[in-house]
């Protein structure tokens, strides 16, 4: 039975089990980073004895790390904010306009939902590099806004749908054009729904590897995740080194998610509901 | 400027006259002006969708049926002479059966432990609400970041040869990344450790859409714990569950990231854990045979579409209603 002492004792053990096991490698991560190579080698699991903080101020004090924190920024923001304004305003358009083509239109974004950028890659490279875009930032950007958008507007369509009827019928009574609606109405009673799809956005743009992996080729427009793994493979004698440099690529979207975290929970229920 | 003004008049007397007239041009005005907004607002997107992923998709059947390299217009023919080639290889046999396997395993070891999770968490205990930010931590780093740190914890001098060592386990030291028979094992145990967050949150939410009053009523019809979590909850949790194995097995069927980071490009294939997609990016790309790559590209969207179709056919069917084809 749910709350005898026996019972809660084996509750209160998986649980701490499972926290073990779901951080135990970030933790070996970052603690490994203030080890040294022959620290690690000696014993690869132990603790850091003494501290060693060198790997981690080369990696701060290295150009590398920050120009691939900027790439990726740039990269992750620009994504973010193409997905959002170009998915709300379709995502108007099928929650409160009538018309015929309606429902084709939801059904094109929503098929996109089932096929991430991993079937269309190869031919993408190509595109973009027929666009003379091979190298560049908004090579990735473009692409990652239109793949972005079909789990943008399923998740924004019944949120605007939501918005009363009423409102808009004031606003109309107002002499408020659709438009102006859309504006000063229905941008401001979204805002929360926009949190939860610009945090997706964000965070699939921060982490993503394939789509970067084909179109930037140049160091110098690599984004954090092409870094990290050059990192690794030039450094692979230099064991704490590559934990410096991978457990300080992590911190930007832990930090991101822990800002968010409620937001990001939230709207993934919204979805399960709709 | 009287001829102006006189138009102006005229244009008012009409509409105070015949209040029909106007009206009905004001409804026209609207229906074009709406059309217009609707093209505008709707427009940057659906360029943006057709141009960057339904294009390519196209084009990729297209270049499938050439043997190219990339450069140029691509002008050498071939017909189905790629998808042959495809059919045959052994080596893309292993990576369908790879992934076939990782979509099964996904859904029979994630699925119940994601499961048990949840109904875990869904009860009333200290430190829940941090239990559940930290479960969903691995799920938001990046694949790159899982690949690299899980490839250093087993390689055979990694920590967790390095804790079984120091607890005396000495035996049980394995190569873990490099044996074909652990390989494709320490791939899954990975996948659970970065995707059972997602599975977990997901039922969590689905779990709190179920009213309380049903598990109130079970309890006091003397129903235990365990009956009304089988009785009550799963039941109710279906359409929750069935989503997330739809989702887990288009991810599965997909999957690249993680495997190619931790087995490159070379030894996927002899470590027994080479997907559709890796051999797609190796024969293609790396190999610069852009035609077949494209080809490997058609063959795995048409099983990811076939069994996706079929999925929702016969599984999703009761739930999703319309729900993925309908804007309701």
């Amino acid at each position: 039975m749910p709350g005898s002492k026996r019972d809660s004792v084996i509750v209160y053990a998986a649980a701490l089990t499972l926290i073990g096991f779901m951080l135990g490698p970030v933790l070996y991560i970052i603690t490994g980073g203030f080890r040294t190579n022959s620290q690690i080698t000696i014993d690869p699991a132990g603790l850091p004895d003494p501290w060693e903080f060198g790997n981690y101020t080369d990696v701060l004090t290295g150009d590398v790390f920050w120009r691939q924190v900027g790439n990726s920024a740039i990269v992750a923001i620009a994504t973010t904010v193409g997905v959002v304004v170009l998915g709300v305003m379709a995502s108007y358009v099928l929650a409160r306009y009538r018309f015929r083509g309606r429902a084709a239109m939801y059904a094109l974004f929503a098929a996109g939902l089932m096929f991430p950028a991993t079937v269309a890659i190869t031919p993408l490279y190509i595109l973009v590099k027929n666009l003379g875009l091979v190298n560049t930032l908004p090579g990735v950007i473009l692409p990652q806004i239109a793949f972005g958008l079909p789990t943008t507007i399923i998740i924004l369509v019944p949120f605007l749908q939501a918005i009363p009827k009423e409102i808009e019928e004031a606003a109309a009574i107002d002499r408020c054009s659709r438009l102006g609606f859309f504006w000063r109405m229905v941008l401001p009673l979204s805002v929360p729904g926009l949190i939860t799809t610009g945090i997706l956005a964000f965070i699939g743009s921060w982490n993503s590897y394939l789509l970067p992996l084909f179109i930037l080729n140049d160091q110098d427009t690599f984004t954090l995740p092409l870094g990290v793994q050059a990192f690794a493979s030039q450094y692979s004698v230099d064991t704490a080194k590559v934990l410096a440099f991978t457990s300080l690529s992590m911190i930007p979207a832990l930090i991101f998610f822990s800002l968010f975290e409620r937001r990001i929970v939230g709207g993934l229920t919204g979805a399960v509901k709709g | 400027m009287t001829g102006s003004s006189v138009a102006a008049d005229q244009v008012r007397a009409g509409g105070g006259v015949q209040p029909p007239a106007p009206a009905r041009r004001r409804r026209r005005g609207i229906g074009w002006a709406q059309r217009l907004e609707i093209a505008a607002l709707s427009g940057p997107a659906i360029l943006m969708f057709l141009g960057f992923v339904i294009f390519p998709v196209l084009m990729a059947g297209y270049y499938g049926f050439y043997k190219w390299k990339g450069f140029g217009r691509p002008t050498n023919f071939v017909g189905l002479d790629n998808y042959r080639t495809i059919l045959q290889d052994t080596s893309f046999h292993e990576a369908l059966l790879h992934n076939g396997l990782i979509v099964v395993l996904s859904l029979v070891l994630q699925g119940p432990i994601a499961l048990a999770l949840a109904l875990l968490l869904n009860r009333r205990m200290r430190g829940r609400s941090i239990i559940r930010v930290l479960i969903f931590v691995p799920y938001v780093i990046a694949e790159v970041i899982v690949g690299t740190s899980w490839s250093l914890l087993l390689q055979t001098n990694g920590a967790v040869n390095g804790v079984l060592r120091s607890i005396g386990l000495d035996g049980l030291t394995q190569d873990w990344l490099a044996n074909p028979k652990l390989a494709i094992w320490s791939l899954m145990l990975i996948l659970t450790w970065k995707y059972i967050g997602f599975a977990v949150i997901l039922f969590l939410a689905g779990m709190q859409n179920i009213p309380e009053e049903l598990s109130e009523a079970a309890a006091v019809d003397g129903a235990s714990y365990w009956q009304t979590q089988r009785r009550i909850t799963l039941p109710l949790l279906g359409p929750t569950i069935r989503i997330w194995a739809f989702l887990s097995i288009i991810g599965a069927l997909q999957l690249f990231d993680l495997v190619y980071i931790i087995w490159g490009q070379y030894v996927a294939s002899t470590a027994g854990t080479s997907t559709m997609a890796t051999y797609m990016v190796t024969e293609g790309r790396n190999a610069g045979n852009y035609g077949y790559g494209n080809a490997v590209a058609v063959v795995l969207f048409a099983i990811s579409m076939i069994i996706a179709l079929l999925y929702q056919r016969f599984v999703l069917r009761r739930d999703t209603q319309g729900a993925l084809t309908e804007g309701r």
